[in-house]
């Protein structure tokens, strides 16, 4: 039997989930990005803690200098674009390991990021800026379907963000098919025959670098709208996020889902999976200071599954059994 | 069509590991040459044919490919002269790629990538009729992921990929080594089909010393990053084993101690 107490808890949990769907998808897009270089390109991209912010602050700037919401994203996309750039030549041209590279540029977007926005922290109103998607479009905060359906379609985050989503993944799918998007899968699956078929490695993982941070940035800039503020550290941990929801993504629609296409959807909705658990976490009451140390634990243990699985799980051929 | 001018590599500069893998060494094929390459195991013969694929910078020393230098060409580049197949099954192909995408990647050596359709309809009829000259059934799996499939049709794969774009020189670096005797048979057969066909210029590698007299035009001995032994025609027609053997002893002075190559006669 239930008393008032928990069915009051119940509703609080359920008004959290739009919420949380929405928060989830603009972190798919971001994943997205991650999967491009985590799984296409074979690169352990750390910049991407600096281009979501990146991605907020430029977005944020430009929207309170009175540009246009869409204009404003272009332009956190192309700074996201420029980071993976830099990232790029770091490892390329300057021979830095991918990971260190992705470090470094991280490190100096942080000061970049400060310096766009002027101080830590920028806020913005959603009443006085005409924002694509913000929390307070959100279940029955935005137009209720009945009033009028241009603003209810318009004014509705979750479906704001889901066809950006699909946008996104058609475009990848698209790309990923064309002679270019082959040659750069074919880099980071086997960069020696890459090199013997004459293909340009170097250009490739730059320009998956930039395609990837460009993402990011933008997923940032979504989320910066979103919440009402950039903020200097919104970047933080980025990475581990990504990572989760492609590594969730990939344990639960994996086995269904074979086409590109498909897999760039899972990892979406592995991102969507991931702020669901998490608000579930956070209404059981769990301290929200830990969040991160658990994100962390758990994308560890998963990381660790197939190295696992192939060290303790594989059976060891047994020695005389033809005779 | 493929000109060497005393090039020189040393690996390791300056540590204890230092190794001069070539030395001073130059060659001259001339169109249509097929020259098989045989030595002892640090010979140079795979480094040679990296210096020539471009995988690294040589010390000094020009790289002449069809009358163009390509010395300074990086590898990428120079893939538009070159088919190249490797020892490792694994390393000519994209294992997470279907059949016919790697197919697509390799007809498109030395063109610009762009942003149109990465295999075209029409180029699956070709896919299809090459692969079934292969003979491994191939030609009904076209999307089947290259990593399922064994290290002999990987092998054969890489050769197709390797001629798909008549290349200039064809590069075959112990290319059967890692296959059981059957498979490297067949593979074996395939590349003299290959290049019978398309009247191709080619170096093959090998440590196998019958396969090295059986087949090509041409036959060099290399020893310490030189080539010590350089044979055409019908004297290298009418070579045995124990010919080359001797002619080893005499020329570097040791015994043709390789047990890989003993093992393989």
């Amino acid at each position: 039997m239930l008393d008032m107490f928990t069915i009051g808890e119940l509703t609080k949990l359920f008004n959290a989930l739009p919420g949380a769907v929405a928060q989830g998808l603009i972190w798919g897009v971001m994943a997205i990005g991650v999967y491009i270089t985590y799984r296409v390109l074979d690169v352990a991209d750390l910049t991407v803690d600096g281009s979501l912010g990146t991605g907020g602050a430029v977005c944020i700037m430009m929207l309170l200098s009175g540009h246009n919401v869409w204009v404003s994203m272009l332009a956190a996309m192309l700074a996201g674009m420029l980071a993976g750039m830099v990232t790029g030549i770091l490892h390329t041209f300057m021979g830095i390991p991918a990971i260190l590279a992705g470090i470094l540029t991280q490190l100096s977007l942080y000061s970049v990021n400060l310096k766009i926005l002027g101080k830590a922290n920028q806020v913005i109103n959603v009443d006085r800026y005409d924002l694509l998607v913000s929390l307070r479009f959100i279940g029955g905060a935005g137009e209720s379907f009945n009033n009028n359906i241009l603003n209810f379609l318009y004014k509705n985050t979750i479906l704001i963000v889901a066809v950006i989503v699909v946008i996104v993944i058609l475009i990848l799918y698209w790309f990923f098919g064309t002679e270019l998007g082959c040659s750069m899968r074919a880099t980071g699956c086997n960069d020696r025959m890459a090199r013997a078929q004459g293909i340009n490695t170097n250009f490739n993982r730059v320009l998956g670098l930039m395609i990837s941070n460009g993402l990011v940035a933008f997923s940032g800039a979504l989320l910066s709208q979103y919440q009402g503020f950039a903020d200097v550290n919104m970047g933080r941990g980025a990475i581990v996020i990504g990572l989760a929801a492609v590594i969730i993504g990939e344990a639960i629609f994996g086995r269904i889902f074979h086409n590109f296409a498909l897999r760039l959807l899972s990892v979406a909705l592995g991102g969507v999976v991931y702020y669901l658990v998490l608000q579930v976490v956070i209404w059981r009451g769990i301290d929200t200071d830990l969040l991160k140390l658990l994100s962390a634990a758990v994308v560890a243990v998963f990381l660790a599954i197939p190295y696992w699985k192939s060290k303790y799980f594989t059976k060891p051929v047994k020695k005389g059994e033809n005779g | 069509m493929l000109e060497i001018k005393e090039i020189s590599k040393t690996f390791n500069i300056g540590t204890v590991n230092e190794k001069r893998a070539l030395n001073q060494l130059s060659l001259t094929l001339n169109d249509g040459d097929f020259v098989t390459v045989i030595g002892g195991n640090g010979a140079g013969k795979s480094t040679m044919l990296n210096a020539i694929a471009g995988v690294w910078p040589v010390d000094e020393g020009k790289i002449i490919i069809d009358g163009r230098d390509v010395t300074m060409l990086s590898e990428y580049k120079r893939a538009k002269f070159l088919g190249r197949v490797f020892q490792d099954p694994m390393t000519g192909t994209a294992a997470t790629m279907g059949i016919e995408e790697n197919l697509a990647l390799a007809l498109r050596r030395g063109g610009r990538r762009t942003l149109k359709r990465g295999i075209k309809n029409e180029e699956r009829k070709l896919y299809r009729e090459l692969l079934a000259k292969l003979g491994l059934g191939l030609e009904t799996r076209l999307t089947s992921k290259v990593g399922l499939l064994s290290g002999g049709q990987r092998q054969a794969l890489t050769l197709l990929m390797a001629t798909l774009e008549r290349p200039k020189l064809l590069l075959l670096d112990e290319h059967t080594a890692a296959l059981d005797p059957k498979t490297a048979r067949k593979v074996l057969e395939l590349t003299q089909e290959f290049v019978n066909e398309q009247k191709l210029t080619a170096m093959m590698v090998t440590h196998n010393m019958k396969d090295a007299i059986a087949m090509g035009n041409r036959l060099i001995m290399m020893h310490e990053g030189r080539i010590i032994y350089d044979v055409a025609g019908e004297e290298k027609k009418n070579l045995t084993v124990d010919d080359l053997l001797r002619k080893f002893g005499e020329v570097s002075g040791e015994e043709f101690a390789n047990d890989r190559m003993m093992l393989a006669n």
